[in-house]
């Protein structure tokens, strides 16, 4: 009556074939989206690498009477083109500050030029001929090298490649983040101690509710425009100053933190709130001495993870200005300032080749620092997680 | 700098304040403890209940004098407005000091007065949406006021460019007048949105079908979190990536096939959004798919079907509300994703079927009308605000539909975790 | 055979290695699945005991026994559905049709369409009635044109005893029938691929009296055509429906035998105490 088993393996063959095929097709999605995150690396850093390293350059310094007024008289003719113009510049302010300097002579290694720079790392250069043959030749003696960049970690931003560097915009992360976290933090906080602890269950908290599910959605850069309007247009809060910048991320990172810090509270148990409510502790002291401190550590790394996002946030800080031009490092919280993915933004506009590297470079400083965090909020995480 | 000086013996005058109301409130309550009498609550409470009673009305009156003085203009030298807060203060703590009886129950006001601490909080992101909403509306209307509604709906040519010659009355002066057609703009936000879900709804579809049916659970706890890396990385850091490394290849790509492609062509931008997403896609996806009930998938394999074909035909129909709803909110995540766009795609306004070319973004407008200097009342720079307002109609009613889709899957299978 | 049996319970003489105790008179003895020293393991710990049954044909065989007894993993090793889970090991035969099913190079799929099961609670697809019956013969090729469909689909719905309640809404989701009817829809379901063997995971334990009879019936009309396996909790159940009845404990068989036979005249001690209630 009914068919043999063999009958009826014959006849799934092909069903078979096209159940793995459906296994491999997936099993190469997951794989290609694996490479994309490889190639993204790798590309990074093979470009941003570099950036670490920068062209030094061995001169004689002869600090005569020109150089007070013109740098580049200090320098043999030749070599001059060699060196970055901020050197050159520094000279004659230098005199000014030490006159005993006049009429005597100085080897240094001093920053060389950008274009020297791209040259010894086999980039597209500006170079003429002589110039190169120049550069191999100092190369050969030893007096023009490739050495580790402290000037990117120590200076702002500049219009010349090879002086420009992440401090300034870094300042104005920290300082920017330092706002966002004062006020994203307790206002999430309560907001969400609010919603799981007090509030009852009635179209207020359910409006609330949808309006941090929707706020969570919704585009980074009408953030922008809100602070815009609002933040500078309306209260005046200074442009471009942390302060806006601050104010504006923290709106955005509100709903991850609220949101966080929902899911911890809903996971400590309603034993721990009914034993405490059972020895005559209020509502607010439950929440104080036992609920929040066992959340804790689930808020923290929520926290940490919004803090991460609102770090490479871009586009709303483009909208309240502070994609500005800042060469000198400022702790003020009213003044205008940049931070790191808005630096990054300023030099993937530049358009100096040498600036491309200078780009990968400050992307590999932020891409390390989200790392670092989302790192530990993972150990954070594990370390604290807890069974109930 | 006078200000700033005021603020702060202000603040410390208010801190004096309220460290003499907990001391005395404390002690007071102490004192009548100590008498014998029973109190409805603990010294400390009391002492809390007290500074609560100083220090709140002070800063009310503090913050709506401010607020009265930047909003309405109100000429309130800031001097008598701190003293008169200061005096609140001292009222306050008088007040505060006479409820420290037995028959007060100061635990409950205390409680009280937090619960509205929390319920202000809470008002802070509604507030939030409500000046999102407010500040475009309001910008938007006047930019209407400028240009006609219909004109920038259904106008197919953007060309601001006199724009800020009219807002410094120079109107004449300009060579022609400016445009306001936003459907080029939204044609290329389309386009480019259009191939980005072509790159990260199959990917990252068949990626979570692949980590929660196929994978082994070795595979599956080390896949999720690496492709969440994805959605970690910067997107100023994707723009750099689709305009250096992309846009070079598909332009050599389009040159090989013996096409025209220009650098900032729409399939850069475009594929790199695409990868950004595919985390949505696959960790939503992913979840959904494993909250079919286990039951479905056994009911098909009873019945003979291969994994496949219960996949196919079972698991992912059941899935669809939550699949659907993943792919909803990725796509109002890639309408509204500036960087990449402005770091990518072109800036010129071009209505094109052909992804090769440069076109523009609603995203790209904005930001080009709001940096540089421009005068703040010129049409240009209202009229990313009215581009805005389209943006966030736009991305409201996505999310919504995809919130309501989530929980219509979740009431089907009684899932919580979603 | 572990039977430990007491001298009271001996009057009838050990049967054969597999074989039940007592015979029915009435039953089709021809063999369905034989099982002979079948293990089971969950990662450690042993589930399954040296088990040996002889399932016959167009029979209703009920499994019982207290829970956690193993007679569930049991009837899952008949279509290897515990090959879901991964941790399982499985040593011994289960044998059907002259194969051994726990072999690899037999298919699971095809073994699945000649075994089908019904699950303790009803799981239809999230399809309209209809196409929860017409997709697996539709996708096994029994059916290939629409009028033979159709005619499969009333004929499984008939034999389920839905028909009636059902013929005017075919294509309103499964979903939203009550809980009886969406168990037999299920029975539908599998009786739609016609396979030889139907086991039954507790098919009634979800469902209210009045759909319980109804399903209790239905398996006693099927029972012609297909060999039914179930498992039950509830013993009046397998008195009612089963001509033969296997007791379970602790991953043993204490004894398989005719169904009247067990609940008049066990031949065990255990299964006498459980049947009278006192333990289980």
């Amino acid at each position: 009556m009914s068919q043999t088993f063999d009958e009826i393996s014959a006849q799934l063959k092909k069903r078979h074939r096209r159940s793995a095929r459906l296994k491999w097709i997936s099993m190469g999605a997951l794989g290609l989206a694996g490479l994309f995150l490889l190639w993204f690396f790798s590309d990074m850093l093979g470009k941003g690498l570099p950036a670490f390293q920068q062209a030094q350059i061995q001169v004689e310094i002869d600090y005569n009477e020109d150089a007070q007024r013109m740098g580049r008289a200090a320098l043999d003719r030749d070599v001059s083109r060699l060196v970055s113009r901020t050197f050159e510049r520094m000279i004659p302010v230098q005199m000014r500050e030490n006159p005993e300097l006049l009429g005597t002579t100085e080897t240094r290694w001093v920053l060389a030029d950008g274009e020297v720079d791209q040259y010894l790392k086999g980039h597209r250069h500006k170079l003429n001929e002589a110039q190169q043959a120049l550069v191999d030749e100092l190369a050969a003696e030893g007096r023009v090298a490739l050495k580790f960049n402290t000037t990117f970690f120590t200076t702002g931003d500049s219009k010349m490649p090879e002086a420009s560097g992440i401090l300034s915009a870094a300042v104005g992360t920290v300082m920017t983040m330092l706002v966002t976290l004062a006020i994203a933090f307790p206002i999430g906080v309560m907001t969400a101690v609010y919603l799981e602890e007090f509030a009852p269950d009635n179209r207020f908290t359910q409006l609330i509710e949808i309006n941090i599910n929707n706020l969570a959605a919704i585009p980074s850069i009408l953030f922008g425009l809100l602070g815009l309007a609002i933040f500078i247009n309306f209260f005046g809060v200074p442009r471009s100053s942390p302060l806006v910048g601050g104010m504006t991320l923290a709106l955005m990172t509100l709903p991850v933190i609220i949101i966080a810090t929902r899911t911890a509270l809903r996971s400590v148990p309603d034993s721990i709130r009914h034993a405490a409510f059972g020895v005559g502790c209020s509502r607010w002291q439950v929440v104080r001495d036992h609920v929040l401190p066992l959340a804790m550590p689930g808020i923290m790394t929520g926290s940490i993870i919004g803090l991460a996002q609102a770090m490479g946030e871009t586009a709303p800080l483009i909208i309240v200005g502070m994609v500005a031009f800042i060469p000198d490092v400022s702790a003020s919280f009213t003044e205008a300032a940049t931070v790191l993915p808005a630096q990054v933004f300023t030099w993937a506009g530049e358009p100096e080749k040498a600036f491309v590297e200078k780009t990968a470079g400050g992307i590999l400083v932020l891409l390390a620092i989200l790392i670092f965090l989302n790192a530990t909020a993972v150990i954070l995480r594990k370390k604290f997680e807890r069974r109930w | 700098m006078q200000t700033d000086q005021l603020l702060s013996l202000f603040s410390g005058v208010l801190l004096l304040l309220g460290l003499i109301a907990f001391f005395l409130g404390r002690a007071k309550a102490a004192r009548v403890r100590a008498g014998g009498t029973a109190m409805h609550a603990q010294p400390d409470q009391y002492a809390w209940f007290a500074v609560l009673a100083t220090a709140g009305p002070a800063i009310t009156v503090g913050a709506v004098g401010a607020f009265l003085m930047l909003l309405l203009g109100a000429e309130i030298p800031t001097l008598y407005l701190l003293a008169g807060s200061l005096v609140v203060a001292a009222i306050g703590l008088l007040v505060g000091m006479r409820q420290v009886r037995p028959d007060f129950h100061a635990r409950k006001a205390i409680e009280r007065v937090i619960r509205w601490i929390l319920k202000a909080a809470a008002l802070i992101s509604i507030l939030t949406t409500f000046g999102i909403l407010i500040s475009i509306v309001f910008e938007a209307l006047r930019f209407f006021q400028m240009h006609s509604f219909w004109e920038f709906i259904t106008g197919t040519v953007w060309n601001p460019g006199a724009s800020f010659l009219a807002a410094a009355g120079r109107a004449e002066e300009g060579a022609s007048a400016a445009q306001f057609g936003s459907v080029p703009l939204f044609a290329g936000t389309f386009m480019i949105t259009a191939i980005a879900m072509l790159v990260a709804i199959p990917i990252g579809l068949l990626a979570a079908i692949y980590m929660a049916e196929f994978a082994p659970a070795r595979v599956r706890t080390l896949a999720k979190p690496t492709l969440e890396v994805l959605a970690g990385i910067p997107t100023v850091v994707y723009g750099f990536f689709a305009a250096i490394t992309v846009a070079p290849i598909i332009v050599a790509i389009a040159n090989f096939f013996g096409l025209d492609a220009a650098f900032n062509n729409a399939v850069a931008p475009g594929i790199v959004m695409g990868i950004m997403i595919i985390p949505f896609i696959s960790s939503l996806s992913d979840d959904v798919i494993n909250s079919v009930p286990d039951s479905m998938r056994q009911g098909s394999l009873a019945l003979g079907m291969t994994k496949g074909e219960t996949i196919r035909d079972v698991v992912l129909p059941a899935a669809l509300p939550g699949i659907i709803s993943a792919s909803l909110l990725a796509v109002s995540r890639a309408l509204g994703e500036t960087m990449i766009v402005v770091m990518a795609a072109g800036m010129r306004p071009n209505l094109t079927a052909n992804p090769l070319e440069d076109m523009t973004t609603v995203t790209v407008r904005i930001v080009a009308a709001l940096t540089g200097d421009l005068e703040f009342e010129s049409a240009e720079t209202l009229s990313a605000f009215a581009l805005g307002l389209v943006l966030f109609a736009v991305t409201l009613s996505l999310n919504l539909v995809s919130v309501l889709m989530i929980r219509r899957f979740r009431e089907k299978y009684r899932v919580n975790n979603l | 055979m572990n039977i430990q049996a007491a001298p009271r319970h001996t009057s009838q003489p050990t049967p054969a290695v597999g074989q039940p105790h007592t015979r029915n008179a009435d039953a089709c003895h021809e063999l369905s699945i034989r099982v002979r020293d079948l293990n089971l393991w969950y990662g450690e710990s042993q589930a399954l005991k040296g088990l040996n049954i002889d399932l016959f044909q167009k029979n209703v065989t009920a499994l019982i026994g207290p829970s956690g007894c193993g007679k569930s993993t049991f009837l899952r090793c008949l279509n290897r559905m515990n090959d879901l889970i991964p941790s399982v090991r499985i040593e011994g035969l289960v044998e059907m049709d002259g194969h051994d099913v726990n072999q690899v190079k037999m298919d699971e799929v095809a073994l699945r369409r000649r075994v089908g099961m019904v699950f303790q609670k009803p799981n239809p697809f999230p399809k309209s009635i209809y196409e929860n019956i017409a997709y697996a013969p539709r996708m096994h090729d029994l059916v290939s044109r629409k009028p033979e469909q159709d005619e499969l689909v009333e004929k499984a719905l008939r034999d389920a005893g839905l028909w009636e309640e059902v013929k005017d809404k075919l294509h309103q989701p499964g979903t939203s029938l009550s809980g009886g009817q969406q168990q037999r829809l299920c029975i539908a379901r599998a009786i739609a691929v016609q396979p030889d063997v139907i086991l039954m995971d507790e098919p009634t334990s979800a469902l209210d009296p009045i759909s319980t009879a109804t399903i209790e019936d239905l398996m006693d009309r099927l029972k012609e055509q297909f060999t039914i396996i179930t498992v039950t909790h509830n013993m009046q159940q397998a008195a009612r429906v089963a001509d033969y009845t296997a007791f379970f404990h602790l991953g043993e068989i204490v004894e398989y035998n005719d169904t009247k036979t067990m609940f008049s005249n066990p031949a065990t001690k255990k299964a006498e105490d459980y049947i009278t209630g006192r333990y289980g």
